[in-house]
């Protein structure tokens, strides 16, 4: 470990020296070597008690069992350590006020130097919105953008697939420990993105445990680090309104898919939308709304006929009487049985079937006992 | 001699195995010796006889008595051998004459005054009696209970010297009429077939798919699990069960009725009823599978040829729900304890039913549960728990506007509304079906069964490993579709399975809402 990260590892098992405090020292001493090595007469009068007093602490190593600890556990599972004063350092983040002043990585460091598109939205996604999520991400991931995403249930998880399948890159940002992955049902997605060339980030030290304080802090981060934000579904109140609020404060675009008013999983970017979001009812909407954004992104490299299954592809030609005569009943709105039945053509047998029938041939899709039209 | 012997039955399980009294006195300082181990009780009812002779003015003998309980290896246990004691020492001492005591079978509890007591269990003792072909000595508050055995001469008494008396040819006891219970039953029976139109299936308002799903679980024997937030019907839907199924025949009702009287719960009424119990989820694991230092019959059983309605399946302790694994298999439960292993029948239809998340409103803007919590609410019902359970039906909230809709709309489903009575019919005969094939009802059938039973065509083998893909249905869920469709199949009255009965089975499983991400 170079000087500078040791010194900014250690600065953070110092008394008295919060992150806002760090933030302050080094827009005088530009790195966290200056701090404990250089002159002390190189910095004005008003810093030296601060000053003295941190090289003080530094001396007495009260620090050293902690930093040993945290040099031993990134070792084990291969991450590093990027101070805010390296080169390494993600710019969009750096402009962000109250950027964290260390970032544990795990992965490809020149993933976070890429244009990023933040994907976010409901951990309990409708099957709808997790197809939407798994292909916009790839479509975007295949032109170019790095996907950065929270890696939690849902939403997320469906993004950083999607990158993947697309052949792209993609960014996990997490609330936990560089070596904590949460949730446990994501280690496996959390390999694939390492083994992918993708990138794991956080600013909590290893072995930090999921608690609800961190991760708007982490939403944060998703935010900083991206050129705009887009939230495939949410409800009100989520966390991804939070990534959407802090994107706005960070002047980042907002993009929003607008759903079923019925379902509530779309309340949250209908929400969005009235406040100023952009509607994207197309991947390619947000690219041409990040243009301008972007100088340098080979645009030439975004294929124009990204398969998208929800596309309107032609109905299956070899539909029974029935199945047509039902599918044209239902609407794009969920409905349940019962209210299926009031029209009176089907019997509540004939109906569980045929829903079966168009179930599988990808038509509809149920969500708790409610179904409603894909196409 | 003298010596007499006593018939009289013990209560082991839902069985009575007999009991011979024998009493011998012989010349001695005076004492009453009891002997076949049995316990407490039958010890307090040497004070109890002792008294009940003396009050009746009868000699209690100043001699040796020695009393017997044979087989001498039987568990015995509570007051139910004071009639029988009695009667012995009476005879023993030459007070009444022993030569016709081997036509009768006594069985009752003695008052200090010498009146008798009903005990618990005697329906399993009066078909005991009726094997041997004796005639039941009982007390008149049991008599009724005993009556629902067919062709049994029963004698009931209220005191011990309308015993002495009828042994003495003096006043001779009457036999139970069992004409006038007949009237009684069939009026009951059909006060509460007729009468109670508001339980009936028809009477539920919407959840088509679940009264469906009702149907065929009624047809197969198949277990059912109601998936659901609050407020769905839940409960009412499985309580409707129990009046579409078959009613009991005369050796399952009898059965039952064993049960019931073992558990000490008296007749139950209408005696042809399934039997429909839904234990608390915070009964104890005594109460629900049995248990106690002499083991009596749990819910369990008291649901056995009936329903057994969990409600709130994740909230009811693992350990109990593992414990129910045996039973659903076998049809019976073991209990053990120091004084004896009975084994209760236990076989039936489990009705559950869940919300789909803790709080019970995922789907809607109130819940707030998060993945984690939701996996592991649901992860507390066991994969072997849920594999026996083949019917998973989903229940949605009931719109306002369908309560109006309803008088309006006739359904295909319910031409006129179909009666219970109408649905059980066709129930019957799709039963009838699976036990002149097979012999069994299709929930018990095997997955090497179903393999001739339910013989996939190349293009059905071809449609569920779709399905298998698309659902991400495991084997077992497999076979669950199988045994469905099967009697899908079977409710239409056909023999053949054919390719809308596996779709329509498709539609009776939860479809898995927390979706993987790969
Ligand atoms: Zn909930």
């Amino acid at each position: 470990m170079d000087r500078e990260c040791h010194y900014a590892l250690v600065s953070q098992h110092l008394d008295k020296f919060t992150a806002k405090f760090q933030r302050q020292l080094l827009e005088q001493a530009q790195t966290y070597c200056a701090i404990f090595e250089r002159s002390v007469d190189d910095f004005p009068e008003s810093f030296h008690p601060l000053l003295d007093n941190l090289r003080k602490q530094y001396e007495r190593a009260t620090w050293r069992e902690a930093v040993d600890l945290i040099t031993q556990r990134l070792a084990d599972c291969g991450a590093h350590i990027i101070p805010a004063t390296s080169a390494d350092y993600p710019d969009q983040l750096r402009q962000v006020g109250g950027a964290p002043c260390l970032l544990y990585i795990r992965g490809n460091i020149e993933n976070l130097h890429l244009p990023q598109i933040a994907v976010v939205g409901s951990r309990r996604m409708t099957r709808g919105g997790g197809d939407n999520a798994r292909t916009w991400s790839e479509y975007l991931a295949a032109g170019g953008f790095a996907v950065t995403s929270g890696l939690a249930h849902g939403v997320d998880g469906a993004a950083h697939s999607g990158a993947l399948d697309g052949g792209g890159k993609t960014i996990a940002v997490m609330a936990t420990g560089i070596d904590a992955i949460y949730p446990r049902a994501h280690l496996k997605l959390a390999e694939q993105i390492i083994d992918q060339d993708g990138t794991l980030v956080t600013e909590f030290e290893p072995r930090t445990k999921p608690l609800a304080t961190n991760f708007p802090s982490r939403n944060r981060i998703i935010s900083g680090l991206s050129l705009g934000v887009l939230v495939v579904e949410a409800a009100l109140r989520s966390g991804s309104l939070i990534t959407a609020r802090y994107a706005l404060e960070q002047n980042r675009e907002v993009f929003a898919i607008p759903g079923s008013i019925h379902n509530p999983q779309s309340r949250g970017c209908h929400y969005l939308i009235k406040q100023g979001a952009h509607l994207v009812e197309k991947a390619e909407e947000i690219v041409d709304q990040l243009k301008g954004a972007l100088s340098g992104l080979a645009l030439d490299a975004i294929p124009i006929n990204v398969q998208r299954p929800s596309a309107a592809a032609p109905l299956e030609p070899n539909l029974e009487t029935d199945e047509l005569k039902l599918l044209s009943l239902l609407g794009f709105e969920p409905a349940d049985i019962d209210s299926l039945i009031a029209d009176g053509l089907f019997s509540a047998a004939e109906l569980s079937r045929l829903l079966v029938a168009l179930e599988m041939k990808g038509l509809i899709e149920s969500q708790n006992g409610r179904y409603q039209r894909l196409k | 001699m003298s010596l007499a012997v006593v018939n009289t039955r013990a209560k082991l399980g839902i069985n009575a195995p007999l009991v011979s009294v024998e009493v011998h006195l012989s010349n001695g300082l005076p004492s009453f010796h009891m002997v076949g181990l049995p316990e407490t009780a039958v010890k307090e009812s040497k004070d109890r006889v002792r008294s009940a002779i003396l009050n009746s003015h009868f000699d209690f003998p100043a001699r040796r008595i020695t009393v017997n309980l044979a087989p001498a290896e039987l568990p015995k246990e509570g007051s139910r051998f004071d009639l029988a004691i009695a009667v012995a020492i009476l005879a023993a001492s030459g007070q009444v004459p022993r030569d016709h005591l081997d036509q009768y079978e006594f069985i009752g509890e003695l008052a200090l005054s010498g009146d008798t007591r009903g005990v618990d269990a005697v329906l399993p003792a009066a078909l005991g009696c009726l094997h041997q072909g004796k005639q039941l000595i009982i007390s008149r508050h049991n008599a009724e209970e005993a009556a629902l055995v067919d062709g049994l001469e029963i004698l009931p008494c209220t005191h011990l010297l309308d015993i002495s008396g009828h042994l003495l040819k003096q006043t001779e006891l009457s036999l139970w009429d069992s004409a006038q219970l007949e009237s009684i039953k069939s009026a009951k029976q059909n006060n509460s077939r007729e009468s109670d139109n508001q339980s009936q299936l028809n009477q539920v308002i919407g959840q088509h798919h679940a009264k469906r799903a009702l149907e065929i679980s009624a047809s197969g024997g198949h277990n059912l699990l109601f998936y659901g937030p609050p407020g769905t019907g839940k409960t009412m839907l499985a309580s409707r069960l129990p009046g579409i199924l078959p009613p009991l025949n005369n050796q399952q009702a009898l059965e039952v009725a064993s049960i019931y009287s073992v558990a000490g719960k008296g007749v139950r009424q209408p005696i042809w009823a399934r039997p429909f119990r839904a234990p608390h989820h915070t009964a104890s694991s005594a109460a629900l599978v049995g248990g106690g230092s002499s083991p009596r019959p749990g819910e369990i059983s008291l649901a056995h040829q009936g329903v057994l309605f969990l409600d709130e399946l994740p909230e009811f302790s693992r350990s109990v729900l593992e414990v129910l694994r045996e039973p659903m298999e076998s049809g019976e439960i073991n209990i053990s304890r120091v004084a004896a292993q009975v084994c209760y029948p236990a076989n039936f239809q489990l009705i559950a039913a869940m919300n789909p998340c803790p709080c019970g409103y995922l789907g809607s803007q109130r819940c707030r549960c998060t993945p984690d919590q939701i996996n592991r609410y649901r992860g507390k019902i066991s994969g072997p728990l849920l594999d026996r359970i083949d019917l998973q039906v989903q229940v949605t909230p009931i719109e306002n506007n369908q309560l109006l809709n309803q008088q309006q709309v006739n359904h295909k489903d319910q031409p006129k509304g179909e009666s219970d009575r109408q649905i059980q019919q066709r129930i019957c005969v799709a039963r009838e079906r699976q036990l002149k094939r097979q012999g069994k009802t299709n929930s018990q059938l095997s997955s090497e069964e179903l393999k001739t039973i339910c013989p996939l065509s190349s293009e059905q083998r071809h449609m569920m490993d779709h399905a298998i893909t698309r659902f991400g249905l495991s084997t077992r869920g497999f076979y669950r579709v199988l045994r469905v469709a099967r009697s899908i199949a079977d409710l239409a009255g056909r023999e053949q399975v054919i390719s809308e009965d596996y779709q329509e089975a498709l539609s009776y499983r939860i479809a898995s809402e927390q979706q993987s991400t790969r």
